[in-house]
């Protein structure tokens, strides 16, 4: 399974150069890399006992107890069927759909590869950081794929919503599963659900904060209208990101926390009406819409809805039909995004009042979209029909929980079959006056695709017995009832039959009646629209980020520097100073020579503050330096000292560089207001005076020689066959630290060159002349910071 | 032919072969109009290979004595100052050493031998050292650190010149914008 997913990622990379030698057979190869996947994953798991499902670890980081573990149980395997085979259909398709020159042929089928290898991880993960890493791999690959090349700003918008709305969904999931995990102690999913941790405020948070995430990958209300947005990618990549596959990541979340959970009034409250509203809601929003790809869209966010119910509500009728109606759902919803594809390309439009005599036309194609129309509305004999059955037997018994839930699903179905009477008629029907110009038929390449889910609809509607194996397992989870309930075509003469037929028929009069119902729902109080809260809460963001920032970067080194100064002086010396016990121990000198060295580096220092030009005061501070290196050679650190003295003179020949550019008197014009000038100059004395009280305490405070230095010493010569401690401890004690710090060093000194030459070409440009000295400024005062790092 | 002829022509081929590639100075003029001093740059000719031996001395050293990669890498980076001071950046670029190259082969060398004992089976940065017995010089130690240690030294180095570059000749091509600049608007103006 590691090797399945790996290799959709790696092959997935190399794609893009496949395509610039063999242009669209690129994206059949990207077919095969999926199609393998499934059949692997079916092999690995139909071995394996269902009690003791198939599992890989792969421990990465052993020692924080991170891995990556995977476990194809039957829900996990369900799931990879419908990402496998339906991401195999959509590359097929797409060989076909997309013209031959199209430039975005290798990065479409990379990113597609990629995504399906994401989904397959994400499905098949049991630990919850793997998951979440799966998770923002869709996330990401569906921003890109729905952004397409941006160039227009339709595009641009709906992927960056996209993104905004999943990924924050997702860092919000995330925080829950970490909470969660803690609560239970096991990173391992199945663990959790297993042994779910005691009902308390922490689960009840980390519930409603996983929930967040599920939802927002799922379009449910409120973060729906991202979905419907999304549709601008094309139709392959709706078909199967936006229909098959990713959106159903939340609703496979529900079904995988459900068994443990769903008991908890934080979990069956929001997942119910959250749940059964949007299917309303999307139902209502569906029957309005005259482009055929938004009509979908606001479909799915309806049938969402309702797998949310059902898997959510956690009894085992409805598991077994939640289980049913998501691969039923993703084979009718592939089959009628990719139906639209072929329309949209071969008509140029997508719009019903446009489409008109397509189903005489193009008998196959207008047959397989009945098909997949009459799954989604649950007419037998189909796998829909199958599903929504065991949905409503599920619901028929209980109290008014479960009425009212019911009573939302039949209003939600009706809604169904209205808005799939809609799509078939809109799309195939004829309209007087209106016909279609003589188009040309599709191909094989793009009507196979559309065939083969269609046509899997219609074989398991027959044979439920062949979904039962793996929607049963999953089930198993819950208690059984008095009688076991089996998916079937044929129950007899039972109540969920007699609801069907009443949804069927209220269906069709509600679509009669579709105009007079558009009249009273295109009415919404603005503030129970979702997308407009989503603007204001993005511009809301900007302002605020605007706001701090005009706060903080001021743009003025003085106060940068001040508040740092302030910051050191304030924060840690309470602390540092009160942890502080022994009597400070006070020594002159050890050594006489420190005495005239000292003397030196104090005068030297007076002379910095007093100097008036910029050079003196350098050469001062050299002078500084120096001295300070000589003392560190009168103690006897020798290493220490040649490093300062190194440093010292590169810092010193830097400085004369910069000076160049500045004139050579600190201060031409008038004084600065003399408030500012005491006000700097208490600032400054606080920031020495902290410095020197630290040193003198810190080191009175070390009587011998800590333990780590003396192991230190005597390890270095056997261990590191080093006499050099400083240089043993460096490059091989401390080595870690010591990459770490060049590589720091290596930031900077990029950071610093690119500030530099940027600038100059910043002034290439004809552009107001003036603030070039203060940001030179600052910019000389970063490179030395590189330079300072490793002492 | 006497012997003295025979003597001058083989010492002429003899010599030949130490003709230098390249002229001592540059003829070309600093564009910044700094004043050369011909006295520190013959002087900085006959000193550059010294200095850069002695950076070399403080890396292998350092395992032992003072010194060690950061130091020796500041040392021949002081170097090309040296150079750059008394000759401009005409003299470090006549050079051709891309700093760019030498931060990042410095890296990567010091990470490489980070995760070269990865393949043995030894955590991250594991070092071993090796008693080599070379006849008539006497004993040696080897130690896998010297890697590491050579790879901050070329880090150093490339981070010193590639101050140089952006700090030295990129703040004096600044100026020479500046004043192209204001010759420039001076003129728009008059």
């Amino acid at each position: 399974m590691l090797l399945a997913i790996a290799g959709h990622l790696v092959i997935g990379l190399g794609l893009p150069f496949l395509a610039r030698r063999w242009g669209r057979a690129a994206l059949i190869v990207g077919a095969l890399v999926p199609a393998t996947a499934l059949v692997s994953v079916l092999l690995i798991s139909s071995g394996a006992d269902p009690a003791h499902p198939a599992q890989e670890t792969l421990a990465w980081a052993p020692l924080i107890g991170l891995e990556i573990t995977l476990r194809s149980d039957a829900l996990a395997v369900l799931m990879t069927i419908l990402v496998c085979g339906v991401g195999a259909l959509v590359l097929t398709y797409h060989a076909s759909y997309v013209e031959p020159d199209d430039p975005d042929i290798g990065r479409n089928a990379a990113l597609l590869v990629i995504f399906a290898g994401g989904m397959l991880g994400l499905v098949l993960a049991d630990d919850i950081f793997s998951l979440y890493l799966f998770w923002e791999i869709t996330t990401v690959c569906s921003f890109l794929l729905v952004g397409g090349d941006g160039v227009t700003t339709r595009s641009r918008r709906s992927a960056t919503q996209a993104l905004l709305v999943t990924a924050m969904g997702g860092l919000v999931m995330l925080l829950g599963l970490i909470l969660l995990a803690t609560a239970a102690d096991t990173f391992l999913l199945s663990e959790i659900v297993a042994d779910p941790p005691p009902a308390g405020a922490v689960v009840n948070t980390a519930i409603a904060l996983v929930l967040v995430g599920a939802f927002t990958k799922s379009a449910q209300i409120p973060f729906h209208f991202w979905l419907p947005a999304a549709m601008v990618a094309p139709t392959p990549v709706s078909a199967y990101l936006h229909a098959a596959a990713m959106v159903k990541a939340g609703v496979y979340l529900v079904a995988r926390l459900a068994p443990g959970f769903s008991a908890l009034p934080a979990w069956w409250i929001p997942v119910l009406l959250l749940g059964v509203s949007t299917m309303i809601l999307g139902g209502l929003r569906a029957l309005r819409q005259n482009d055929l790809k938004t009509l979908l869209a606001f479909g799915t966010v309806s049938q969402l809805g309702f797998l949310t119910v059902l898997l959510g509500s956690g009894s085992r009728v409805a598991a077994l039909a939640g289980v049913t109606l998501v691969l039923a759902h993703g084979l009718f919803k592939s089959t009628l995004f990719l139906t639209v594809g072929v329309i949209d390309k071969r008509t140029g439009t997508r719009d019903v009042r446009e489409l008109s005599g397509l189903g005489r036309r193009w008998p196959v194609l207008a047959g397989a979209a009945t098909l997949a129309t009459a799954s989604m509305a649950g007419i037998g004999p189909l796998l829909g029909f199958v599903g929504k059955e065991a949905a409503f037997e599920a619901f028929t018994e209980g109290g008014l929980r479960q009425r009212l839930v019911l009573l939302g699903l039949l209003i939600g179905s009706m809604l169904t079959v209205a808005y799939s009477l809609r799509f078939l008629i809109g799309a195939f029907g004829s309209r007087p006056g209106k016909s279609v110009e003589d188009v040309a038929a599709p191909g094989g390449g793009l009507l196979v695709p559309v065939l083969i889910p269609a046509v899997a609809g219609l074989v398991l509607g027959f044979l439920p017995q062949w979904v039962e194996p793996l929607a049963g397992d999953y089930a198993q989870a819950y208690p059984a009832g008095e009688v076991p309930y089996h998916l079937a075509l044929w129950h007899g003469w039972t109540v969920p039959l007699l609801l069907s037929g009443l949804v069927v028929a209220a269906g069709v009069v509600l679509y009669r009646s579709s105009r007079i119902i558009g009249m009273f729902t295109g009415r919404w109080p603005s503030a129970l629209r979702a997308e407009p809260g989503y603007r204001s809460v993005v511009a809301g963001l900007d302002r605020l980020s605007r706001t701090v920032t005009g706060r903080l970067q001021v743009g003025s080194l003085p106060v940068y520097i001040g508040v740092i100064i302030a910051t050191m002086v304030l924060v840690p010396a309470a602390g540092l100073l009160a942890g502080v016990s022994q009597p400070w121990s006070f020594r002159l000198t050890d050594v006489w020579l420190q005495l005239p060295l000292a003397v030196l580096v104090l005068a030297a220092a007076g002379g910095v503050v007093l100097a008036h030009r910029r050079l003196t005061a350098i050469l001062l501070t050299g002078v500084i330096g120096y001295g300070i290196g000589a003392l560190f050679i009168v103690e006897g650190g020798v290493d220490l000292a040649l490093a300062q003295f190194l440093v010292e003179s590169l810092t010193l020949v830097v400085f004369v560089f910069v000076l160049r550019r500045f004139s050579p008197a600190f201060r031409q014009g008038p004084a600065r207001p003399r408030r500012i000038r005491w006000s700097q100059l208490g600032l400054a004395s606080a920031g020495g005076i902290f410095v020197a009280v630290l040193a003198l305490v810190m080191s009175s405070a070390r009587t011998q020689m800590p333990q780590a230095s003396q192991e230190y010493i005597e390890r270095a010569e056997p261990e590191a066959g080093a006499s050099n401690v400083v240089n043993a401890i460096i490059v091989d004690f401390r080595a870690f630290d010591t990459l770490g710090e060049i590589t720091v060093l290596v930031v900077a000194a990029i950071g610093a060159a690119s500030l530099i030459l940027a600038a100059h070409r910043e002034r290439r440009r004809p552009s107001p002349a003036g603030n070039s000295d203060g940001a030179g400024n600052t910019r000389s005062t970063d490179a030395f910071d590189g330079e300072e790092v490793l002492l | 032919m006497n012997e003295g002829e025979l003597r001058g022509a083989a010492a002429e081929r003899f010599w030949a072969g130490d003709i230098p590639r390249e002229h001592w100075l540059v003829a070309q003029a600093e564009p910044s109009g700094w004043p050369r001093s011909l006295l520190l740059e013959m002087c900085l000719r006959i000193v550059f290979p010294t200095v850069l031996i002695t950076a070399l001395y403080l890396l292998f050293a350092g395992h032992y004595r003072a010194g060690g990669g950061f130091s020796g890498g500041l040392v021949a980076g002081l170097a090309f100052v040296l150079r750059y001071v008394a000759g401009g950046s005409a003299s470090v670029g006549r050079l051709r050493i891309s700093p760019q190259g030498l931060i990042g082969g410095g890296l990567s060398l010091a990470v490489l031998t980070a995760l070269v004992p990865v393949a043995f089976g030894l955590p991250v940065l594991s070092s071993a050292f090796w008693t080599i017995a070379v006849p008539g010089l006497g004993e040696f130690e080897v130690a896998t650190s010297l890697f590491f240690d050579t790879g901050v030294f070329v880090l150093i180095l490339g981070v010193v010149l590639n101050l140089l570059h952006t700090l030295g000749d990129g703040v004096q091509m600044g100026q020479l914008e500046n004043e192209l600049n204001d010759q420039g608007a001076g003129e728009l103006r008059t």
